[in-house]
């Protein structure tokens, strides 16, 4: 039986006229230990996707089990990295983790929970601004705030949206591999949402597309089955990699832009250019077949 | 130095000092001299534009009524009488000055008065205490009250008695508004049904209150000896001001941004870390805001219910110089507007600094 699983589920906003179906009818199962990536456009229902899987919201139509029960809420099996990072702005770095420990262990005393709240922070390399609150940090600092408290928790499983989409390439880069790392050394089971096919190849060990909403819903899967720990300077050199990335890179515009010639006068989609894979990102300059490629988008 | 003082200048209010000081320590000197001239000349010529304004109105006013008084003795007594009143009122005599707005000088002499006589008072105060203090003694060891000094306060008591009771009923409107505010603005269905109330006591005048509170405590201290002026007077005071605090609290609670409602939920606070943890410090701004106009609308009202409930204070200083009609009481009365307007502003002050401190800004964290 796998760990997550979604069967025919559907969500939608509002009533009436205004009814937007963002999810329709989504099945996806996930194994307990895997890394499975979701890459969608944005504006694709991923964060509502994310939502029915921690239980803030439930789907209308459908089942989100996890170890084969329903979910009927948030609970601690589940930590969240949100794409703003939300961490309290008021509370420290310490005090921010704290809250998530005092859930988890509430009958331990001061002491293991202080040992417990460094040990994260130690995870997350940020034990020299362990006092500092969320203003006095960095973006790439914050969401590690973020990822220490989703973690502090002891999660079965690790829900993050878009945590990296607000860095920039470098720290971008850093996070990714830290993240892994991590998720190496015990195995949770990761569903990372993202909106970088590069992203979900680095970090992912399956990568499934979100079609554009509304009535979104999960396109076939790829498989990433690069040899772990992957390095990016060495993947990037991997022909086989960047098959796969133009594999699913060429399945994300063809389904851009269907989904443009479905569209009526109504509504335009914003003209969404995939940042292509290769090019600023790992500083290697554009070839001439990149910049042929661009123009076809 | 240099930037600690200019930091504590601006926050105490007095921003506007800071080109002086940089000036005075030689930094870009033709810029901060412009700055200082914008900053605090052009407000100092405005106030002493105001003062001969003032001046000028008031001479005619003067002029208006001692006229009316020559013409008025001149119609009813005839020509010696009308010029007996000239001379009368040109020689200063204190029976026959006209009664109009008093002028900047005057009040500025009303003011030295005041303060005389609060030394006086205070002098006597001293006596009384001493001549006392034995026959006290003894009386504190029997366990009696002792006996307490029974003169006329002075202005400066006036004052003291006026903040004594604006921070009283400050503290009132305070803890009854922020629990309620909380508790209203946690649950919709309460909200909802409690909102009828509020939006119609909101809007009731201060007097009004005073009479419901002076119904209500009247009953309630028949039999105690407690000053019940001073309660019926501060606990009017944070009725009426204590709606702004209570909606601010309730507004803010009501929108604490929703990524702070998704972390409480994910991490599953309980009720009470919800409030103290997330709630209530993301809502700290807006119940600063709130309280800092319960205060003003505090101190407005304050002079107010004094005025109507006889109580001792400013109002009440300011209703007995009216009715008293001696030759400056109308300078004594702009005195304590003056003296009223200056303490509203201090009080605000005092709030915005600490709303300062309680502030963040949700945009250097998302």
């Amino acid at each position: 039986m796998a760990f997550l699983e979604l069967r025919n589920v559907s969500k939608s906003y509002g009533t009436g006229k205004d009814k937007v179906e963002v999810l329709k009818n989504i099945n996806l199962s996930v194994e307990e230990g895997e890394f499975l990536a979701i890459v969608g456009f944005t504006g694709s229902g991923k964060t509502t996707l994310i939502n029915l899987i921690n239980g803030l919201h439930f789907p209308d139509e459908g089942e989100v089990l996890l170890n084969g029960k329903p979910i009927t809420g948030p609970g601690p099996d589940r930590g969240v990295v949100f794409q703003n990072y939300s961490l309290l702005p008021w509370l420290t770095v310490y005090s921010n983790v704290k809250l998530a420990i005092d859930e988890v262990m509430k009958s331990a005393s001061k002491k293991e929970k202080d040992a417990q709240i460094r040990k994260y922070v130690e995870m997350v390399n940020l034990t020299h601004a362990i006092d500092k609150r969320p203003a006095e940090l960095s973006g790439g600092m914050r969401q590690r705030v973020s990822v220490a408290r989703a973690l502090a928790m002891n999660p079965k499983m690790l829900l993050m949206d878009e945590p990296l989409s607000a860095l920039d390439a470098l720290t971008r880069g850093t996070l990714q591999e830290e993240i892994v790392k991590i998720w190496g050394e015990d195995k949770k089971t990761c569903l990372l949402i993202t909106n970088d096919v590069d992203e979900g190849i680095i970090m992912a060990d399956r990568i499934i597309p979100l079609t554009p909403g509304p009535n979104a819903t999960l396109g076939p899967e790829f498989k990433v089955d690069f040899a772990r720990p992957r390095v990016i300077t060495e993947i990037n050199q991997d022909p086989n990699y960047k098959k796969l990335r133009t594999k699913i890179v060429e399945y994300l515009i063809e389904l851009g832009e269907n989904r443009k010639a479905e569209q009526h006068a109504e509504y335009t989609l914003p003209d969404l250019k995939p940042v292509m894979p290769g090019w600023i990102k790992w500083g290697k300059k554009p070839s001439e077949t990149d910049y042929e490629r661009s123009k076809h988008i | 130095m240099k930037d600690s003082i200019i930091k504590v200048l601006r926050l105490i209010g007095l921003g506007f000092l800071e080109p002086l000081v940089r000036l005075c320590v030689g930094e870009q000197p033709q810029k901060n001299a412009v700055l200082f001239v914008k900053k605090a000349i052009f407000p100092l010529v405005s106030i002493l534009t105001f003062l001969v304004i003032w001046g000028m109105g008031a001479q005619s006013l003067y002029d208006k009524d001692a006229n009316a008084r020559i013409e008025k003795a001149r119609s009813e007594q005839g020509e010696a009488a009308a010029v007996e009143m000239q001379k009368c009122i040109e020689s200063g005599d204190v029976s026959c000055q006209p009664n109009t707005l008093p002028s900047p000088a005057k009040v500025w002499a009303a003011y030295k008065t005041l303060l005389a006589d609060h030394w006086t008072i205070s002098e006597k105060k001293e006596e009384f205490a001493k001549k006392t203090a034995k026959i006290n003694a003894k009386r504190a060891e029997k366990g009696e009250a002792p006996i307490k000094y029974t003169g006329r306060p002075s202005f400066v008591d006036q004052i003291q008695t006026s903040l004594k009771t604006v921070f009283a009923g400050f503290l009132l409107a305070a803890l009854i508004a922020i629990p309620v505010g909380i508790i209203i603005g946690l649950s919709t269905t309460l909200r909802t049904s409690i909102n009828w109330f509020i939006q119609i006591l909101k809007p009731v005048s201060p007097v009004v209150w005073l009479l419901l509170v002076f119904m209500i405590v009247k009953t309630l201290l028949s039999e105690s000896d407690s000053d019940k002026s001073f309660m019926i007077s501060f606990i009017s005071v944070g009725l009426c001001a204590m709606w702004a605090t209570l909606v601010n609290t309730s507004m803010g609670v009501a929108t604490v941004d929703k990524d702070f409602v998704n972390v409480a939920k994910v991490l599953k606070l309980n009720v009470f870390q919800n409030i103290f943890k997330v709630v209530l410090p993301s809502s700290l701004p807006m119940i600063f805001t709130g309280l800092r106009i319960t205060l003003s609308v505090a101190w407005m009202v304050l002079i107010a219910i004094e005025l109507l409930a006889q109580s001792p204070g400013l109002g009440s200083f300011v209703w007995e110089e009216f009715q008293n009609g001696a030759n400056d009481s109308n300078a004594k009365i702009i005195v304590a507007m003056f003296v009223i307007g200056m303490i509203g502003f201090g009080l605000d002050r005092i709030m915005a600094t600490i709303q300062k401190f309680m502030s963040f800004n949700k945009a250097d964290v998302a």
